[in-house]
């Protein structure tokens, strides 16, 4: 997620001490970030999946 | 000026005036809630199903894994150029009721964020469908995203009455890219299907048009009412109708539908005539705008029930096979 910069007359003081977040936005950016963990975790699911589907029983039957 | 209002949103820096103190960075308030939405999940949810449709044509074997990474590839796709169309008609949205409460102009989701969001998931999307089905269907997708964001939003809309008579084409597509999802080819019934949403999407629209065309005039948007008239519009909407409800009847005469299909499509083909001949006659208010609006609801029951029917007798077909 983008962290876009304060307004100018702030600008100043946030380069100096970070960006500094409400506790509303806080809890906005971990709804986000839970939101993407819980994606890219099934998207790594549904390819293992796939991967083995696309593979097809045959894997299992070759030489060892 | 804050940096958000140079990168042209306005409403995210007054929206953020309420919640946010002067010292807090502006950071974005959007829930994955608002992200979604910028995807139309009601739009994906009819691809899904129409493309469904397309994927239950081929006789052959189909793998429910893949099968279902196609679809989810497809509806991604979808979505992805809805929040590119969304990006991009943030302006306009804006100005109408139906769409004001967009994440877009709404506040919630800068532009820039949904263009990028758009463009990564349309990437994503054609190369996890390239990979798991084949090429031609990831190539198909790709063109239909490129079709709805580019073709009909940048350019038809804003420019001509023809607008959803061509751009239509984009939504007419997800049957084609999911037969050629199943099978890397693509078939006349699975055209055929196309054709159906394709001659569907003028008489459904314009339908609509006739009742919002105030709004449409308000946003700029040249729609057929504003621009040819109210009369002329219940004219095209009859001539689409009269060609869409013999079409409707095409894959029971092709033989890809049973019977079963054959009398609905042809009852549902004579409902949309009958209200088609309703709107052209009726054309003071507030009647015409009420079979307008009977008729936008009929259309969607119509095109619901031709491809539920398919769907199910399909399903039922590889079941009890």
């Amino acid at each position: 997620m983008k962290a876009l910069a304060v307004t100018e007359p702030e600008q100043t003081s946030t380069v100096q001490n970070g960006l500094v977040l409400s506790p509303e936005q806080q809890r906005a950016r971990r709804r986000r970030n839970i939101a993407i963990g819980v994606t890219v975790g099934l998207l790594a699911i549904l390819f293992y999946v796939v991967t083995i589907a696309k593979l097809g029983p045959g894997m299992f039957n070759r030489p060892l | 000026m804050s940096t958000t209002e140079k990168l042209g949103h306005p409403n995210r820096s007054a929206s953020r005036a309420a919640v946010s103190p002067a010292q807090y960075a502006e950071v974005s308030l959007a829930d994955p809630g608002d992200y979604l939405a910028l995807l139309k999940p009601r739009v994906m949810s009819l691809v899904v199903f129409t493309a469904l449709a397309g994927m239950l044509l081929t006789s052959g074997p189909l793998n429910p894994v893949i099968a279902f990474a196609s679809l989810l590839a497809i509806a991604v796709g979808a979505g992805a150029s809805g929040a590119l169309n969304m990006w991009y008609d943030a302006d306009i949205d804006a100005v109408m009721t139906r769409t004001s409460t967009r994440p877009v102009p709404s506040g919630k989701i800068a532009p820039n964020e949904a263009l990028a969001f758009g463009l990564t998931l349309s990437v994503f999307s054609v190369f996890t469908l390239g990979v798991v089905a084949n090429w031609l269907a990831a190539a198909l997708l790709a063109f239909t995203i490129f079709f709805y964001a580019v073709i009909y939003t940048m350019w038809l809309k804003r420019s001509t009455p023809q607008n959803i008579v061509i751009g239509g084409a984009a939504g007419a597509f997800p049957p084609v890219v999911g037969y050629a999802a199943a099978t890397g080819d693509v078939s006349l019934s699975s055209v055929v299907l196309f054709a159906i949403i394709f001659i569907w999407t003028p008489p459904h629209f314009w339908a609509l048009a006739l009742v919002k065309s105030a709004e449409y005039a308000r946003a700029g948007i040249p729609m057929m009412p504003n621009v040819k008239g109210a009369d002329h519009t219940r004219l095209e909407i009859l001539l689409y109708t009269i060609l869409l409800a013999p079409v409707g009847v095409l894959p029971w005469m092709m033989g890809f539908a049973s019977s079963v299909y054959g009398a609905i499509s042809i009852t549902g083909g004579i409902g949309m005539l009958a209200l088609a001949v309703q709107v052209y006659r009726k054309r003071i208010a507030p009647g015409a705008d009420r079979v307008a609006m009977q008729l936008f609801g009929f259309s969607i029951l119509y095109l619901f029930a031709l491809f539920a029917v398919i769907v199910a007798e399909r399903l039922f077909a590889r079941v009890l096979a």
